[in-house]
């Protein structure tokens, strides 16, 4: 048996184990002979182990991106980042609790880092709207972007969001209007902006603060243009289709790497993020810090260029 | 480069073929069965409710230009399979069976033309084709609508009709919406205008990239538009929806429309404000 705290896509074998142990009582409350049956289920669980961890499919990627001790966006800015001040509030409606941001500095260099926050309990969940971000969140994200522009500060960014609030709220401020001028804005940005999916990618919701000079993932983050269960519900007309979904959209690391959309995966510890935090944070430093080399040298005008040629040549067709 | 010509009569006559005499629709908006030839008349709207009808790319052209006449562009781009996607069908077949259907390789029709001589580079989206989804066929297509606005120093104007990005492309799709937003960012820097208008439904991808960045925005009355779709929202706040809940009223009503234009005012609006954004070079 495993105890405590289980990944997500444990839960078949949790639940495999619990029928193997309910097996086993009935078969002594009842003093029924089910050796064989016991047996045979016990081998069908040794398969599922071994199929599990020896290759991990794209809907189990979407759990571990997904798993509750996952490391967040403010666990990232508090490893690898010193003297972090919090900046608030898009100065039009409301702070956005979804979204934090604000200067910090990366092995002492001043820099903007921002992304989405999601909360670990039921009050924080709630108070973080699980990482759905309102248009004030998009608002106050640009809102501090423009501001690293004006300072000559680089641009840090984390994605991690099961996508942009669907609320009526969200609607009535203009959440499609606030992602799409972020995109807009963000091309003009006079300064690096470096950009990692550390753990869900979902739709607009991500690519709001999600165009820049260079994109990473972590080994086991999803992005996609819309979440598994989304797709599902309208594809396969329901959404417990959703590691379908997850399969046939190609959404891991490796596939977006594969279709040359991202520059970079950034290694997890072994089983993933959560088992090792701060071995985790070190290597997303240490890609963060190279990818600032590598762009230091270049002139606003450089970047904006370069930017507008990254996005501009991504697409599959025939002519 | 291919030429795609339709005068207005032209394209009322071929309709009149296509529909026999005798036949009824139904309006979506209040019920009524009325007389086909009517509704054609009334370019598609009906005449006792006012209800738009979504009408297909091609009339949008011979109502909004200049001799109903667009250059077309980039007729030939046409989508691949990336991703290999395949849900109860395969994203070739629906590819395959929407082109059956249009006539198009993909859902949008591009090129150049003139609306009152002013010329412009113009994109027109189909809901037909696959819900008028954004591939990377069709965003694509809107990058180099947007290019040639640049190029030829004109305006720009898109009309939109979509569900949003086309999930059968996975991210590819996605990234169609940065794409688009980051040509707009230098369209914006020339200082050339560009007239977004928003036609039943305008959500999603679509809405969240170039549908919303025009520096006007125009959109039929009673068009659908937002970010979410109305379900996924009422699934999420477990509550029912206001009446009139993201349509092109309560886009206005919240400051994110300019014009809610009736379709038969649709053209002078669009003349207007390119007249009022943009100066004809006297040697063009
Ligand atoms: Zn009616």
């Amino acid at each position: 048996m495993i105890d405590g705290p289980y990944l997500e896509f444990e839960k078949p074998i949790m639940e495999l184990q619990k029928k193997i142990s309910d097996m086993k009582e009935f078969s002594r409350v009842e003093d029924i002979e089910l050796d064989s049956e016991i047996k045979s289920m016990e081998g069908k669980l040794k398969k599922m182990q071994d199929s599990i961890f020896a290759k991990l499919t794209r809907w189990q990627r979407v759990q571990l991106a997904r798993h509750p001790k996952r490391p967040y966006t403010l666990d990232y800015i508090d490893l690898i980042t010193t003297d972090f001040v919090e900046l608030h509030g898009d100065r039009c409606f409301a702070d956005d609790n979804a979204m934090v941001g604000g200067f910090a500095k990366l092995d002492g260099r001043p820099v903007l880092i921002l992304g989405q926050q999601k909360g670990r309990n039921t009050k924080s969940k709630l108070y973080r709207n699980f990482g759905m971000a309102n248009p004030e969140g998009y608002r106050k994200a640009l809102r501090l972007m423009q501001m690293a522009s004006k300072f000559n500060r680089p641009i840090i960014i984390l994605i991690d969001t099961p996508g942009a609030f669907p609320g009526i709220g969200a609607e009535e401020r203009g959440q499609a209007e606030s992602i799409a001028r972020n995109l807009r804005e963000m091309t003009n940005l006079e300064v690096p902006i470096i950009i990692t999916i550390i753990g869900e990618g979902a739709s607009g919701g991500a690519l709001g603060i999600g165009l820049g000079d260079r994109v990473f993932m972590l080994e086991n983050s999803w992005y996609s243009v819309i979440s598994p269960e989304g797709c599902a519900a309208i594809l396969w007309r329901d959404a417990a289709k959703a590691p379908d979904a997850a399969e046939a959209l190609k959404l891991t690391a490796p596939d977006v790497d594969k279709l040359d959309l991202i520059d970079g995966i950034i290694p997890e510890p072994e089983c993933g993020a959560h088992m090792d935090p701060s071995l985790a944070a070190e290597k997303l430093k240490k890609q963060i810090l190279i990818a600032l080399d590598e762009l230091d040298p270049m002139t606003p005008e450089e970047l904006i260029l370069h930017r507008i040629e990254k996005y501009r040549k991504m697409g599959v067709y025939t002519t | 480069m291919d030429w795609f010509r339709k005068s207005k009569d032209g394209l009322v006559s071929q309709q009149k073929k296509e529909i026999p005499d005798g036949l009824w629709t139904k309006c979506k908006g209040c019920g009524e069965v009325i007389y086909s030839k009517i509704l054609e008349e009334q370019l598609w709207v009906c005449p006792n409710c006012n209800y738009h009808f979504r009408i297909n790319a091609t009339k949008i052209i011979s109502l909004l230009l200049d001799d109903g006449q667009l250059e077309t562009y980039d007729d030939n781009l046409s989508s691949l399979d990336p991703l290999s996607f395949r849900d109860s069908k395969k994203y070739t077949d629906r590819i395959k069976a929407s082109q059956q259907k249009t006539g198009m390789k993909d859902g949008l029709i591009s090129g150049l033309g003139t609306i009152d001589g002013l010329p412009v580079s113009f994109a027109v989206m189909d809901f037909a084709f696959m819900g008028g989804s954004m591939g990377s066929v069709v965003g694509e297509k809107i990058a180099r609508t947007i290019e040639r606005a640049i190029e030829r120093e004109i305006p720009l104007v898109i009309v939109s009709c979509s569900g949003g990005a086309r999930m059968q492309e996975g991210i590819l799709s996605l990234m169609q919406m940065a794409k688009t937003s980051a040509l707009l960012a230098v369209l914006a820097k020339k200082k050339m205008p560009y007239i977004s208008i928003l036609t039943n439904p305008t959500t999603a991808g679509v809405m969240a990239s170039y549908a919303s960045l025009g520096d006007i925005i125009i959109a039929e009355p009673k068009a659908l538009l937002g970010f979410a779709g109305p379900r996924v929202i009422q699934q999420t706040i477990g509550q029912d929806l206001p009446e009139g809940f993201q349509s092109s009223e309560f886009f206005m009503e919240h400051g994110f429309l300019d014009v809610i234009s009736e379709r038969k005012d649709l053209r002078r609006n669009l003349s207007l404000c390119l007249q009022y954004t943009y100066d004809k070079p006297v040697n063009g």
